[in-house]
C-alpha cells in the first residue's frame, strides 16, 4: 500500500519545505529561531523568578546576606590576616564588587552546566531551540546582581558622605551594562561548553563547582591586578574574567585600569569560548535526548 | 493529488546500545587506552551481554533499529492515525517528526507550522497559578504571548476551571490539572499537529469534548497525525492510517483495512494466553500473565456462547502504587471496542488506596451470552490516573455457538455484539372473548 510514494527523483525539491529534517551533526544554532522564541525566554525567566520567591521566605534577603558575609570573610582573611592590598579602595567595597561580579558569572556557568539533564523531561517532549534555556538562566542571574548592585551603591554613597575624599566615578552608569553583557556572554559560552560535555561525561558535573572555585582565585577578586608580578601577567591575558572584574572596579571607584592589550586578549578568548560553546551545544542538542 | 505537507523518505533511526555513551570520562579514557594498546574494550563486553539477552531481529550487533526505512506522505488537511504495538516505532517516529531527536538517515520535509503534543502539561510548574502556567505552557508549545492572550478566555472556558485560574496548580484536582493542560494544547493553531495518545486523559465527558475539538480543528483545514492504541478513537477520527511494525511501515491506507491488517498480524494470532518473563520487563507495574479461561477454569481459546468464562490477569507491582486500576478492553476484528471494564472504577473510593508491592491476581467473570459469536481481542493495561504502566495485548478468543440455536432455527447470527438475554416481562392486558370483543 506504499505505492503512492514518489520516487526519490521527484523528492529533491527540498527548497520549498518549511522544515527539513535530515541527519546532521549539528552546526551553528539558528539564532533567528531563538529570536522567534523570545517570549519563551521571558516565560522561563518569569517562572524561575516567581517560584524562587514563592518557595523561600527570606527571598531577596538571601541575595544580600550572601555577598555581604562573603565580602566580610574576604576582608578578614585576605585583608586583615594576609594583608593583601585593595588598590587603595575601601576594603568592603573592593571585596563586595569582586564578589557580586563573580557570583553572577559563576551562576551563569554552573546553572548552565546541567541544562540537558535538568530539562530532560521538557526536551524529551517538545521542541524549541534549546538555547532558550541558557539565555533565561543568564537573565535570572541578573535579578540577584541588580539587588546586590543596589546594596553596593547604597554602601558607596554612605561611605562617600562619611568620607568626601572617596573617589566614586560615574562611568559605571555606562560601563556596568557592558560589563554584564560581557559576563553573560562568557558565562553562557562556558556553560554551553560544559553542558555539551556533561551530556557525554556525567562526572564532569562534580568538577564544575570546584573548577569555578579555582578559577576565582585565578581572577583578581580577592587581590588587585596591580599586585601581580610581571612574569605572571600572561595568565591574566588568557583568563577572560580579568577584564570585567577590573573594569567594573575602575568604572565605579577609579581603581587602576587594565592595559588595553589585556582587554583585547580577554575579549578574543571570550569570543572563542562562546563560539566553541555554541558549536558544541548545537551538536549536543542534536542527539542529547538519546543519551540523557 | 492534493498537496503534500509532510513527506518522509527512507527515514531510519538507530540506537546504539551501550557503547556510545559510557557516561563517565574515566570509562571513556579506559576505552581509548585499551584501543590504543589493541586490547579489547573493557566496557564493551557489558553491553554485549545485555543485547544478547534481548536479541531480536531488529538488533544487529548492538544496533537497534527503532525506525527502519520509513517512507510516507501526508496531504494537506488529512487526519492520519499511526497504530502499532508497543515498541513498533510509533513514538520514535513522532519524536523524529517533532525534532526532539534526529534521524540517522533519510529525509523529512514539512510544510507549515508544526506543533507536537507528546504529553499534556509539559513544563507545568506546580507552584505557578493556572494563569501563569497557561502562558508558560503556551510559550513552550510555540505560541507567542499575544496569541495566548487572545485565546486566554477561550482556554479557561474550555477547561472549565473558572475562578480557580489564579490558584497554584498544585492545589488543583488531577482532573482540573489535566483539563487545563489539554485546553492549552487544544487551542494551539499550527497547520500540522502531532498528537500522541493524549486523549487518554480526563473523565469520559472531557474525552468526548476533546475528540469533538479534534474533529473541529480538522474542519479548519489542519493536518493531524494521531498516534494511539485506541482503535475506536482512531477509526472514528482518522480516515487514513499507517501501521508500524518492527520499525517499518507495515501497512498504509484506509483505517478499516489497516486495523484489520494490524489484528491479522501473526503476533496477534489466536493465543488465549499471554505471558512474559517479568525479569525482561522494566516498570513499576508489569502484567506477567493473562489467560482466557472457560467455564471449567481451563485455559481455552474458544468459549461457548451460553456459558460464562473469565479472564485472569497476574501482575507484579514493584513499588507501592496508588490510584491503580487494571483496565480491560474487548475489541472486535474491525477495531471497534464494545466493552471496557476497570477493576477499580474511577468513582470507587478504594481506588485511592495504596497497593503494596507484590504479585497480584485479578479475575473478571463474563456471564454467558454477553458476547455474541465471533472473534474478540483483549487488551489489558495497568494504569493510574496519569500513566499507563504496562499493557498486554494480542490475546484472542473466539465465542462459538455451542447449543446451535442459530442453526436449529435456520437463522443467521443475530446482528448484535451481545447475545445476552434481557429479562422481558410479558403480561396479559386484555383477552378477546368468543365474540371477538376485547375486554
Amino acid at each position: 500500500m506504499t505505492e503512492q510514494l514518489k520516487g526519490p527523483a521527484s523528492a529533491r525539491e527540498d527548497d520549498d519545505w518549511d522544515i527539513v529534517i535530515r541527519p546532521s551533526k549539528g552546526n551553528t544554532p539558528d539564532l533567528g529561531l531563538v529570536w522567534q522564541y523570545r517570549d519563551l525566554v521571558w516565560m522561563f525567566f518569569k517562572r524561575d523568578f516567581t517560584t524562587f520567591y514563592k518557595q523561600t521566605i527570606l527571598g531577596p534577603v538571601w541575595y544580600i546576606i550572601q555577598p555581604s558575609l562573603t565580602a566580610m570573610t574576604y576582608y578578614v582573611v585576605f585583608g586583615k590576616i594576609a594583608n593583601l592590598s585593595t588598590d587603595g579602595l575601601p576594603p568592603f567595597l573592593f571585596y563586595m564588587s569582586g564578589t557580586i561580579i563573580w557570583s553572577y558569572f559563576s551562576a551563569c556557568l554552573t546553572n548552565n552546566s546541567e541544562v540537558f539533564s535538568k530539562n530532560a523531561n521538557l526536551f524529551g517532549k517538545v521542541y524549541f531551540p534549546r538555547l532558550v534555556v541558557p539565555l533565561s538562566v543568564a537573565m535570572s542571574g541578573l535579578v540577584a546582581f541588580a539587588i546586590q548592585f543596589l546594596l553596593l551603591l547604597t554602601v558607596s554613597i554612605g561611605l562617600k558622605i562619611a568620607n568626601p575624599d572617596l573617589a566614586v566615578s560615574y562611568w559605571f552608569l555606562f560601563l556596568t551594562p557592558l560589563v554584564l553583557l560581557y559576563i553573560a556572554v562568557l558565562g553562557i559560552g562556558a556553560g554551553l561548553v560544559v553542558s555539551a560535555l556533561t551530556v557525554r561525561f556525567r562526572d564532569l558535573v562534580y568538577a564544575v563547582g570546584f573548577m569555578t572555585q579555582l578559577w576565582m582565585y585565578g581572577t583578581p577578586i580577592v587581590y588587585p591586578f596591580s599586585q601581580i608580578p610581571e612574569r605572571y601577567h600572561w595568565f591574566y591575558y588568557i583568563n577572560p574574567m580579568t577584564t570585567p572584574v577590573q573594569t567594573f572596579r575602575w568604572a565605579l571607584f577609579d581603581a587602576p585600569a587594565l592595559p588595553v592589550g589585556l582587554c583585547l586578549a580577554n575579549l578574543a578568548v571570550t569570543v572563542a569560548i562562546t563560539l566553541c560553546g555554541l558549536a558544541l551545544f548545537s551538536r549536543a542538542e542534536a542527539n542529547a535526548m538519546d543519551t540523557v | 493529488m492534493n498537496d503534500i505537507v509532510i513527506r518522509a523518505e527512507h527515514v531510519s533511526k538507530l540506537y546504539r546500545l551501550g557503547v556510545i555513551n559510557h557516561g563517565t570520562l574515566y570509562r571513556d579514557l579506559q576505552s581509548w587506552w585499551a584501543k590504543w594498546r589493541n586490547l579489547p574494550d573493557p566496557n564493551i563486553s557489558v553491553s554485549d551481554h545485555t543485547s544478547a539477552r534481548g536479541a531480536r531481529s531488529r538488533l544487529k550487533g548492538d544496533i537497534f533499529h527503532a525506525l527502519d526505512d520509513v517512507s510516507f506522505e501526508v496531504g494537506h488537511g488529512e487526519i492520519v492515525g499511526i497504530i502499532g504495538r508497543n515498541g513498533a516505532g510509533k513514538s520514535t517516529l513522532l519524536k523524529v517528526m517533532s525534532r526532539i531527536t534526529m534521524p540517522n538517515s533519510g529525509f523529512i520535509g514539512i510544510r507549515g507550522r508544526i506543533a507536537s503534543l507528546l504529553e499534556v502539561g509539559t513544563g507545568f510548574h506546580p507552584e505557578l497559578t493556572g494563569r501563569e502556567n497557561v502562558y508558560l505552557n503556551g510559550a513552550i508549545l510555540g505560541m507567542s504571548r499575544a496569541e495566548v492572550r487572545s485565546k486566554f478566555d477561550e482556554i479557561v472556558e474550555f477547561a472549565e476551571i473558572g475562578e480557580f485560574i489564579d490558584t497554584p496548580v498544585k492545589r488543583y484536582s488531577s482532573g482540573m490539572y489535566v483539563r487545563l493542560a489539554f485546553s492549552v494544547a487544544a487551542h494551539l493553531e499550527p497547520e500540522i499537529l502531532l498528537v500522541d495518545e493524549v486523549l487518554a486523559v480526563g473523565d469520559v465527558n472531557f474525552q468526548n469534548k476533546c475528540m469533538g475539538r479534534m474533529q473541529e480543528v480538522t474542519k479548519a483545514g489542519r493536518t493531524i497525525i494521531f498516534v494511539s492504541h485506541n482503535m475506536t478513537a482512531i477509526s472514528s477520527i482518522c480516515p487514513k492510517s499507517i501501521l508500524m511494525a518492527d520499525g517499518k511501515v507495515a501497512a498504509m491506507g484506509d483505517t478499516a483495512d489497516v486495523i484489520k491488517a494490524y489484528l491479522d498480524r501473526p503476533e496477534f494470532g489466536g493465543t488465549a494466553i499471554y505471558s512474559v518473563n517479568p525479569e525482561d520487563v522494566d516498570g513499576k507495574a508489569v502484567i506477567c500473565r493473562v489467560a482466557v479461561l472457560n467455564e471449567k477454569d481451563e485455559l481455552s481459546g474458544t468459549v461457548e456462547l451460553s456459558k460464562g468464562f473469565s479472564v485472569e490477569i497476574e501482575y507484579e507491582l514493584r513499588e507501592p502504587l496508588s490510584g491503580l486500576s487494571v483496565g480491560m478492553q474487548i475489541m472486535m476484528e474491525d477495531g471497534y471496542t464494545p466493552l471496557v471494564s476497570l477493576s477499580d472504577p474511577e468513582l470507587d473510593l478504594g481506588r485511592l488506596d495504596t497497593r503494596p508491592a507484590g504479585y497480584y491476581r485479578a479475575r473478571v467473570k463474563f456471564p454467558g451470552c454477553l458476547l455474541n459469536t465471533g472473534t474478540f481481542y483483549v487488551r489489558l493495561g495497568i494504569s493510574s490516573r496519569f500513566s499507563i504502566y504496562s499493557v498486554a495485548e494480542g490475546i484472542r478468543f473466539d465465542v462459538e455457538d455451542n447449543v446451535g440455536i442459530i442453526q436449529m432455527l435456520g437463522q443467521q447470527r443475530k446482528p448484535s455484539i451481545s447475545a445476552i438475554q434481557l429479562p422481558w416481562a410479558v403480561e396479559k392486558v386484555f383477552l378477546r372473548d368468543s365474540e371477538g370483543v376485547l375486554k
